[in-house]
Formats: structure tokens, C-alpha cells, sequence
């Protein structure tokens, strides 16, 4: 890896963990949920943006991440580190299991869309129906802050620890964008016949895709269930996640390593906002949300990332 | 030795018997040719030999093994690749990336990978392109990435599908040496082809295929003169008229 590659991504995180020197809690409380969204659509966009799958249902893995590690922690007692990356690897295991079934049945496009967004609604349904999920009353994990039960006393706690997580899946992702399994998950997004014919095992390369994603999406949700201590059916297997993490990427630059963050960090300045100004309408933020979507595929299909990479290179080659 | 042979392959889609048990074998180190009329079914053998569709009935036999069962990436792995007659660039791609995901398949890591890449770009006439989107290429570029990202997963047999259609006659003759240079470092060739001049030019041995079935193989020359193959692209009783006119087919 080249510096140049690094170095955007070090000036980004290294700023934001500098953030608790000068920032209010308030500002914290806001960076940590928009970094949470952001290592969520980072997942989305190891699956959607690089390998072309655009997944409508990834609260399915998000949810899991979040489920687990709270069930892990509130019934079994398990420490609540061990239950984030139990979490995690069920998170995976879920979306090796939802890409197995609907990939070998070939589905492609907006049908694997239709089908994530099946499955994210069926856990849902069941999550609020069943019994260990605490049901529709939901899921409260005890507060007792300290290090080993992943609770931090101070908001920069957890906010180390989601830049910690979103530092690594950059790292990840660059490498992966830089080696062998990059350039064949990209040819299976651009053409799966010309893949196939090149010795590209396209069924092997998705499911390694959307396990990966479903970790990274899945780690998002454990830190969401830390970061809240609270669950229930609708946050957990909500569509509002599913919504956030796919408008995050694509905003940010599909297939890029820091699209997805600087989508989500934009998505919910620009919403806290709103909010803030238009606070007695409901759901505005939402309403905002959409505008900016069917605006940035219509006008910076590359995203706000694509959109920075060619000013750069045009000021670079005049 | 015999590196492909196909035996008694058919091919039914519905009611139409695309293939129509074909067997036919090409020689290592050869250039063999795949001719016929429209819709003759060679574009369906090619997708059977190379694994894109499974035979309704025969056997492919890739270096004397059956291989008939295999996925294409698997067969791909053994050496065998192809092009498509439509072409099917990674669009969003550089001409280098898309060279290097066929590179990819015998080198694991990305700067083999890319150096394996202009290798191959180097060979077949690409070198000059290499950073130009694959979407901003010529029919002729295209045609040539065609042949590249095949080339760069070092096959032992590539399987060409009309790689000279849509040229005009100066980049067909640019193209010829760049075939006959791969031959001669022993991958061997099976191509289908419509421009006669290449199939004379180039191929040892042809092979005639007409609604689904072989009708005729041999040298080139031989097989333009059979009157089985005068009558599939002409119609019936052409080859008597021609005779009667005094060898007119030259």
C-alpha cells in the first residue's frame, strides 16, 4: 500500500479520535451513532459497492450483531466482549446463509433485493414474537460502565472503540480493493459470464463477500447494542437500518474505502440539522434523506468520494 | 495428442436440437477451425466445451479427461478459456484490470498479477491502451481485450468465437501474426470463423457444422470444395450449378 492510499483515511479517523479534546457530549453522542451507521454501510458496501449485490435487507445482519451480543450478555452472562464477537461470527454466518440460499438460486438484481428485504422482515417478525428477545418490551442490557463489560463512563470510550473497529475495516477493505479477491469480486459486479470464463468461481467469491459484509454490518449492531443498551424488534431488524446503511455508501462513493463514512457523516449532519430546525415535523429527517439519494444518483453517481477523486485529478492534469 | 475432444454432444433447448451429436477432436499445438452457416450451432458447442451450458447428452474430454460435469471456472483452471462473440468487457474497468482478472487466475498476488497483465497486452497490440477505460475502446480494442483476458489466464487451449468479426480487412491482417505468435508458443486454437481469409490462412485442420451436425472435416482447401459444405451455406443443388458453370467456387 502506497501512502497516498493511506493517507486520507489516516487524516479522517485521526481527526475524528481527537474529537473528545474540545467536543461537547452532545457532538460525541452524535459522531458515535453516525460512526456506528458508518462501519454498518461499510459492510453494505464490501457486498454492494464492490461485488454489484444491493442488499435491501442488511438490518437482517446488523440485527444479529446487536441480538447477540445482548442475548450473549443479559441471559447467558457471557462477557460482554466475548458476546460482540460471537455476535459478529453469527452475523457472518447469517449472511453466508441468506447469500447461499438466494445466490445458488442465481438472484440477481432487484429479486436480491426483494429477497434481503424478506429475510431482514421475517427476523423481525420473529425477534418481536419470540421470547428470549424480550418480545415486544424489548432487550435492557445493565448498566454497570467499565472496560470489561465494553460500557465506558466517558463518550470517548466508545468512541475509540467504533473509530478502532471503522480503522480496521478500512484497512481490510483497502487491501482487499488492492489484491486478488478485489479484482475478481469487481469482475463479478461488471460481468459474471466474462468472470466465469476467467476462472472465477462467482458463487465461492459472494458468499465470501457477503460474510464478510455480514460481520462488518453485524459488528455495527453489537456497538449499536453497547452504545444504546437497549434493543427491541424494530431497531434491531428495522428497515430503518437496511435504508441507512445502502444510502450511506452510495451518497459517500460506492466502492471506495472511505465512501461510506463520509456518506453516513454527512447524511446525519445534514439530518441532525433538519432536525434541529424543523424539529415539529416528524420523520423530516427521512423525507431529507430521500431528496439527497434520488439527487446523488442523479447528479454524483460516484459519490461524494468519486466526486473529490475527480476534482482532484482534474486540478492534477489541467 | 488429442488436448479437446468432444463426443457425440447434443444440445436441446425445447423442441430444437441445437447440437446434434458432433464429435470432433482437436490436436495439441493446432489451430483448428469451426465453420458453418448462421445459427449451424457452433456459439452452443463452444458454450458446452468451455462448461457455460451442459450437454443433453456426450462427453468433453479436455486432455483425456472427462470434464463434461465441470463448471466453467473449473475448466478454466485446467486451460481452457474463451471469448464471446458478443463482447463482454468489465465496462467499468481499465484495459489493465480487466487483463488482470484473467492474470489473477495463476497469480495470487497483485503485482504478478498486473505485470502478467501488460505481458499479455504487449502480445496482443494492447500496450498503448492499457489505462483507457475498456468502455472507451474500439470494436477492434474490444476484440483484442477479448483475446487478452483469455491469454492472461495461460491457457492450454483457447477457444476463439469469432474474434475477427466486425474488423475491417487491415485490422484482421494486424491480428494474424498475433494468432499464429500464440500458437507458436504452443497454446493451441480452436476457433469459430466466418472470414475465410483467416480460416485459409491460419487453420490446419476445419471442421463444418451445419443445423447441429458435422457434415465435413479436413485441410481448409479440401472442405471448401465439399459439396455437402457448398449446399449448407447455399442451398440445395448449388454445388451441381457451380460444377456445370466450371469451378466457379474458386
Amino acid at each position: 500500500m502506497k501512502a497516498r492510499d493511506i493517507l486520507p483515511l489516516a487524516l479522517l479517523l485521526g481527526a475524528l479520535a481527537l474529537t473528545p479534546l474540545f467536543a461537547s457530549n452532545l457532538l460525541l453522542n452524535f459522531l458515535v451513532s453516525a460512526l456506528i451507521i458508518a462501519l454498518g454501510a461499510q459492510g453494505w458496501n464490501l457486498l454492494g459497492g464492490y461485488g454489484g449485490q444491493l442488499s435491501f435487507g442488511h438490518a437482517a445482519l446488523f440485527g444479529t450483531g446487536a441480538y447477540a451480543t445482548a442475548i450473549l450478555q443479559t441471559t447467558f452472562g457471557v462477557n460482554a466482549w466475548v458476546g460482540f464477537a460471537c455476535g459478529i461470527a453469527l452475523a457472518a454466518l447469517t449472511g453466508w446463509m441468506i447469500g447461499f440460499l438466494s445466490f445458488r438460486a442465481r438472484l440477481r438484481g432487484s429479486y436480491f433485493a426483494l429477497v434481503t428485504l424478506a429475510f431482514a422482515e421475517v427476523l423481525r417478525i420473529l425477534a418481536n414474537a419470540a421470547g428470549f428477545t424480550g418480545g415486544a418490551a424489548g432487550l435492557l442490557i445493565k448498566l454497570e460502565p467499565s472496560f470489561a463489560n465494553f460500557q465506558f463512563a466517558s463518550r470517548a470510550g466508545m468512541l475509540w472503540v467504533v473509530l478502532a473497529c471503522i480503522l480496521g475495516v478500512s484497512l481490510l477493505t483497502l487491501w482487499i480493493d488492492r489484491g486478488r479477491f478485489g479484482a475478481q469480486l469487481v469482475a463479478v459486479r461488471e460481468n459474471e459470464d466474462a468472470a466465469r470464463a476467467l476462472g472465477v468461481d462467482v458463487l465461492a467469491t459472494k458468499l465470501r463477500a457477503i460474510a464478510l459484509s455480514g460481520a462488518i454490518t453485524g459488528a455495527a449492531g453489537g456497538l449499536y447494542a453497547q452504545n444504546f443498551l437497549y434493543l427491541d424488534a424494530n431497531i434491531a431488524y428495522g428497515t430503518w437500518i437496511s435504508v441507512e446503511v445502502l444510502i450511506a455508501a452510495i451518497v459517500g462513493g460506492l466502492g471506495t474505502v472511505l465512501g461510506p463514512v463520509v456518506g453516513a457523516l454527512a447524511l446525519h449532519g445534514v439530518g441532525e440539522v433538519t432536525k434541529g430546525l424543523l424539529g415539529w415535523m416528524t420523520g423530516v429527517d427521512l423525507m431529507l434523506f430521500g431528496v439527497i439519494l434520488i439527487a446523488a444518483v442523479a447528479f454524483v453517481p460516484a459519490g461524494l468520494v468519486g466526486a473529490l477523486r475527480r476534482l482532484r485529478m482534474r486540478r492534477a492534469t489541467p | 495428442m488429442i488436448l479437446l475432444s468432444v463426443e457425440g454432444l447434443s444440445k436441446r433447448f425445447g423442441g430444437l436440437l441445437a447440437v446434434d451429436k458432433a464429435s470432433m477432436a482437436v490436436p495439441e499445438g493446432s489451430i483448428t477451425g469451426l465453420i458453418g452457416p448462421n445459427g449451424a450451432g457452433k456459439t452452443t458447442l463452444f458454450a458446452l466445451a468451455s462448461g457455460f451450458l451442459e450437454p443433453s447428452a456426450g462427453r468433453v474430454l479436455f486432455a483425456g479427461e472427462d470434464v463434461t460435469a465441470e463448471p466453467p471456472h473449473r475448466r478454466a483452471r485446467r486451460g481452457i478459456a474463451r471469448t464471446f462473440q458478443i463482447v463482454q468487457p468489465f465496462q467499468g474497468l481499465t484495459v489493465h484490470e480487466n487483463i488482470a482478472v484473467g492474470a489473477y487466475l495463476r497469480h495470487a498476488g497483485r503485482q504478478a498479477a498486473l505485470d502478467a497483465a501488460r505481458a499479455v497486452a504487449e502480445e496482443v497490440g494492447l500496450a498503448p491502451l492499457l489505462e483507457t477505460p475498456a468502455a472507451a475502446l474500439t470494436v477492434a480494442g474490444r476484440k483484442r481485450l477479448e483475446l487478452a483476458r483469455a491469454l492472461a489466464t495461460a491457457p492450454r487451449l483457447l477457444l476463439l468465437d469469432e474474434v475477427l468479426a466486425g474488423l475491417n480487412p487491415s485490422e484482421v491482417r494486424d491480428i494474424l501474426p498475433v494468432l499464429r505468435a500464440i500458437r507458436a508458443r504452443g497454446v493451441t486454437i480452436l476457433m469459430i470463423e466466418h472470414v475465410m481469409q483467416a480460416v485459409m490462412n491460419l487453420c490446419d485442420h476445419v471442421h463444418v457444422l451445419a443445423q447441429g451436425r458435422m457434415i465435413a472435416e479436413g485441410p481448409p482447401r479440401a472442405v471448401c470444395n465439399d459439396a455437402a459444405v457448398i449446399e449448407a451455406y447455399l442451398g440445395h443443388g448449388a454445388a451441381a450449378r457451380m460444377r456445370a458453370e466450371g469451378g466457379a467456387h474458386a
